[in-house]
C-alpha cells in the first residue's frame, strides 16, 4: 500500500493482508541497494500469523518517492513519521544491515513506541572502505558485484524468496541494479554506504532503547562479521537491556540464504 | 576474477545449486523420485501453499533435483532463477502463456526451429495470439512490426539452421522501447558460447535435450529469467502487476521486484499447464552440464575442421556457418559470441549441387552420421530439413528461414574429426554417382 509520509508517497508491502493497525505492527527496513522484497517470506508469514506488516521501500528507493536519506538519523526520523502517518502507535522494528542502524536509531528516539528491535546483519561502527565507497559512486556495477559476492556464503541456497530454483546471487545482482536505476537523481548505493560509514551513535542508541533487542547474525558474514556486533551487544547488556543473540550458519543475506531459520528467530522473538 | 566466492563457469557448472546431501552425505545430486513432500504441520502446509515459506509441495510445481538444475542454469546464464520444463517447446509455451492471453501479439524472427514456428504461427494463433515474423537481420522490420498489443520479441541466438546470428543488443533495445521483453532461444549455443542476458535479453530458454544434456538421452527444457525487465514500468503486463484471483489475489510484481515473471510462471504455468520435468530427466541433464565446456570445445574444434572440408569440396555449393567470411552473420558472430564465429555452434547446413535424389543418396551413404531428428548429441547427426523438421513450411517461408529444398543439416558430434570427414567424403562421392 502507499502511505503519504512527509508529503511523499511511501510504499509498504503488507504481506498479502489488508493493513490493520489494531494488530501488533512490524516494520521491516531494508539495507543499501535493497527494497521491501528482501523480506518477502518473513513478512508474508507474519502478516498471516497475527501481525500487521509494513515492509517499506525507503524514500527514494524503488516504489517510494521522496529524498533518499543522507544519514541514519534522517532515516530514523522518517520511520517515526511513517508510524505517525500510518496511525501506528507502537511497532516492532526489524532492520537489515543499513536498515539495522536505522531501526536502532529510530528505537532510541521512539522509546516505548517500539515494542521489539531486531538487528539483522548489524555492526557498530559499520565502516565501509573508502575504495568501496568511491567504487559505489563511479563504478557501481563493479561495487555491486563485490558486495554481492561478500554477502553470499553458499552456491546452494535452499528454496528462497522466489521459491525453489532461485539463484540468490543473481537475484541480488538484479535487485541491486533495479534499485540503483529506480532513482535517476541520486546514487542511493553511494548515499547509503556513506550513511552507514558515518553513523557513530550505535552504542549510545542501544543503551537508550526501551525494548528487548534481538541480534540476528550470520556466522559466515563477510560484510558485517559477528565480531563487529559485539560492541553493540556489550553496550546493550551493560545498559541492562533484554538481549537475545541468534547466529545462523550463513552470510550477510540471512533472509534469502536461510529463510526459515531467519523467520523462526524473528517469530519467536516477536511473540516473546 | 573468479574465486570461491565468485566462481567461474566450470565451477558453477559443477557446483551451483548443489552441496553434499545433508541427510546422506551423497556427493552427487540425489534423484528425488517422489511426487510429494511431507508437511511438518498444518501450519507448514498452509505456509507453503501461500508462499509464506519456501519449499517443495508437489513435484509438478517443484522438486529438489529439478531445483539444482534450475539454480545451475540460472547461475550459468546470469539469471535470478529458472524453471525446468518437460521440453524446450514447453519452456517456450510457458513463457508465452505467462506473459499474455488472447488479443496479444509477438514479434519473432523468421529463423526459428520448425517446432517454434509451428507453435507461434499455427497453434498460438488458434488461442488468439498473433505473431509477426521478421528476418533476424531486418532491424527496421523488427521496429515496424510493433503493435499496441505487442507483448514479446523472440528469436534464436543463432537461427536454426541458417545460423543467422541475432543482434541481441539491438533487438533488445527495440523491444524495450516498445515496452516488451526479449526472449531468446539459446539451445544451439548454450551459456558457454553466449550469454543473452548480458547482451540485453530478458528471458532465455533452452531445449535441454540438446547440448546441455549432450548425449541424446533425455527430453527437457529450461526457462531462465534475467530479472531485468520492469513489468510495472512497461504497463503492458497486468498478469504480473495486478492482483491475480487465481493465486491468493497476489500481485506478483509486489511480491518480488525482480522475480514476478518466475513467480507467476511456476505458480500458474506449472500448476495449470503441467508441463513439468521428471527429476530423473533433471539428473541426466545435470550430468551433461557438468562437462558442458569440455564437450562444447570439442564440438567447436570438430565443426571448424568439417566446415573447412565442406567449403573446399567441389560438390558443395554453400556452407552456412559464420566461420566463413561469406556468411551474412560472420561479423556479428565475431562481435557477440564468446569465441567469435567459432562459437556459432556445431549445427549448420550446407547445400549439395544437384537434385533431391542426390541429396537423398548423400544421406543414405553416411555411416557415422545418424539420420534422425535431433541436434546437439555427442554423436554426429544429419537431416534434410525441408522434408522433416520444417516440412510444414511453404517454400517461401523456408526461403525466409534460409533453407533450400536441397539443404542438408549437420550436427557435429565428438567423434574423431578425421572419421567424420571421411564419412562425408564417401557420402559426397555417392551423391556424385547418383547424379551421373
Amino acid at each position: 500500500m502507499d502511505i503519504t509520509v512527509n508529503g511523499a508517497k511511501t510504499y509498504a508491502y503488507t504481506g498479502g493482508r489488508p493493513f490493520d493497525a489494531t494488530k501488533p505492527t512490524v516494520v521491516f527496513i531494508h539495507g543499501v541497494l535493497n527494497d521491501h522484497s528482501v523480506w518477502i517470506l518473513q513478512s508474508r508469514y507474519l502478516a498471516h500469523h497475527g501481525f500487521n506488516v509494513l515492509a517499506i521501500d525507503l524514500p527514494g528507493h524503488c516504489r517510494s518517492e521522496g529524498e533518499a536519506p543522507e544519514t541514519v538519523e534522517q532515516a530514523a526520523d522518517f520511520i517515526a513519521a511513517l508510524l505517525d502517518a500510518a496511525g501506528v502507535q507502537r511497532a516492532a522494528l526489524v532492520g537489515h544491515s543499513w536498515g539495522s542502524l536505522i531501526a536502532l536509531e529510530a528505537a532510541a528516539r521512539l522509546q516505548d513506541r517500539v515494542t521489539h528491535l531486531v538487528l539483522v546483519g548489524t555492526a557498530s561502527p559499520m565502516k565501509v572502505s573508502p575504495a568501496l565507497i568511491e567504487s559505489s559512486l563511479n563504478e557501481p556495477e563493479k561495487a555491486l558485484k563485490l558486495v554481492n559476492v561478500f554477502s553470499r556464503s553458499t552456491l546452494a541456497a535452499p528454496p528462497s524468496a522466489l521459491g525453489p530454483g532461485t539463484w540468490v546471487y543473481g537475484a541480488g545482482m538484479a535487485l541491486g541494479r533495479r534499485v540503483l536505476r529506480s532513482n535517476p537523481k541520486v546514487n542511493v548505493f553511494h548515499r547509503g554506504f556513506v550513511a552507514c560509514d558515518r553513523y557513530a551513535n550505535g552504542e549510545a542508541a542501544v543503551a537508550a532503547i526501551a525494548c528487548p533487542v534481538l541480534f540476528l547474525l550470520g556466522e559466515q558474514d563477510q560484510m558485517t562479521h559477528p565480531k563487529a556486533a559485539q560492541s553493540l551487544i556489550h553496550a546493550a547488556k551493560a545498559a541492562g537491556k533484554a538481549v537475545s543473540v541468534v547466529k545462523l550458519p550463513v552470510g550477510h543475506h540471512q533472509m534469502t540464504e536461510t529463510p526459515d531459520a531467519t523467520l523462526f528467530a524473528l517469530r519467536d522473538f516477536l511473540r516473546g | 576474477m573468479s574465486g570461491y566466492s565468485d566462481p567461474g563457469f566450470d565451477t558453477l557448472a559443477l557446483h551451483a545449486g548443489a552441496s553434499p546431501d545433508p541427510a546422506t552425505g551423497a556427493r552427487a545430486v540425489p534423484i528425488h523420485l517422489t511426487t510429494s513432500f511431507v508437511f511438518e504441520s498444518s501450519d507448514h502446509a498452509a505456509a507453503l501453499f501461500n508462499l509464506e515459506r519456501a519449499g517443495h509441495v508437489y513435484s509438478r510445481i517443484s522438486n529438489p533435483t529439478n531445483a539444482v538444475f534450475e539454480q545451475r542454469m540460472a547461475a550459468l546464464e546470469g539469471g535470478i532463477g529458472a524453471i525446468a520444463t518437460a521440453s524446450g517447446q514447453a519452456a517456450l509455451h510457458l513463457a508465452v502463456a505467462t506473459l499474455m492471453g488472447a488479443g496479444s501479439h509477438i514479434v519473432a524472427s523468421t529463423a526459428l526451429y520448425g517446432g517454434s514456428q509451428n507453435l507461434l504461427h499455427y497453434t498460438m494463433r488458434r488461442f488468439g495470439i498473433e505473431t509477426t515474423f521478421v528476418k533476424p537481420g531486418d532491424i527496421d522490420g523488427w521496429r515496424a512490426a510493433v503493435r499496441p498489443n505487442t507483448k514479446l520479441f523472440f528469436g534464436e541466438t543463432v537461427g536454426n539452421p541458417g545460423l543467422d546470428v541475432l543482434d541481441i543488443p539491438t533487438i533488445a533495445q527495440i523491444a524495450h522501447e516498445a515496452g516488451a521483453p526479449l526472449l531468446v532461444d539459446s539451445t544451439l549455443t548454450t551459456p558457454y558460447l553466449i550469454k543473452p542476458l548480458e547482451l540485453g535479453a530478458d528471458l532465455v530458454y533452452h531445449s535441454a535435450t540438446k547440448f546441455l544434456s549432450g548425449h541424446g538421452t533425455v527430453i527437457g527444457g529450461v526457462l531462465v529469467d534475467g530479472g531485468s525487465f520492469d513489468w510495472e514500468a512497461s504497463g503492458r503486463f497486468p498478469e504480473l502487476t495486478e492482483a491475480y484471483e487465481g493465486f491468493h489475489h497476489m500481485v506478483f510484481s509486489e511480491e518480488s521486484t525482480v522475480g514476478a515473471f518466475l513467480l507467476r510462471a511456476r505458480r500458474e504455468g506449472l500448476r495449470d499447464f503441467g508441463a513439468c520435468m521428471s527429476p530423473h530427466s533433471a539428473w541426466l541433464i545435470l550430468q551433461g552440464i557438468e562437462t558442458l565446456s569440455l564437450r562444447m570445445d570439442r564440438h567447436m574444434a570438430n565443426t571448424e575442421k568439417v566446415v573447412q572440408f565442406l567449403a573446399s569440396h567441389p560438390l558443395v555449393s554453400r556452407v552456412g556457418h559464420p566461420l566463413l567470411e561469406s556468411h551474412p552473420s560472420h561479423t556479428l558472430a565475431q562481435k557477440l559470441l564468446r569465441f567469435g564465429a567459432r562459437g556459432a555452434g556445431s549445427v549448420f547446413s550446407f547445400d549439395i549441387k544437384g537434385s533431391r535424389e542426390q541429396g537423398k543418396a548423400f544421406i543414405e551413404a553416411l555411416k557415422i552420421f545418424s539420420h534422425l531428428a535431433n541436434v546437439g548429441d555427442c554423436r554426429s547427426l544429419v537431416i534434410h530439413p525441408a522434408s522433416t523438421t520444417h516440412f510444414r513450411m511453404s517454400d517461401e517461408a523456408l526461403a525466409g528461414a534460409g533453407i533450400g529444398p536441397g539443404t542438408i543439416r549437420l550436427s557435429i558430434g565428438l567423434e574423431d574429426a578425421d572419421d567424420l570427414i571421411d564419412d562425408l567424403k564417401r557420402a559426397l562421392k555417392a551423391a556424385e554417382k547418383a547424379g551421373a
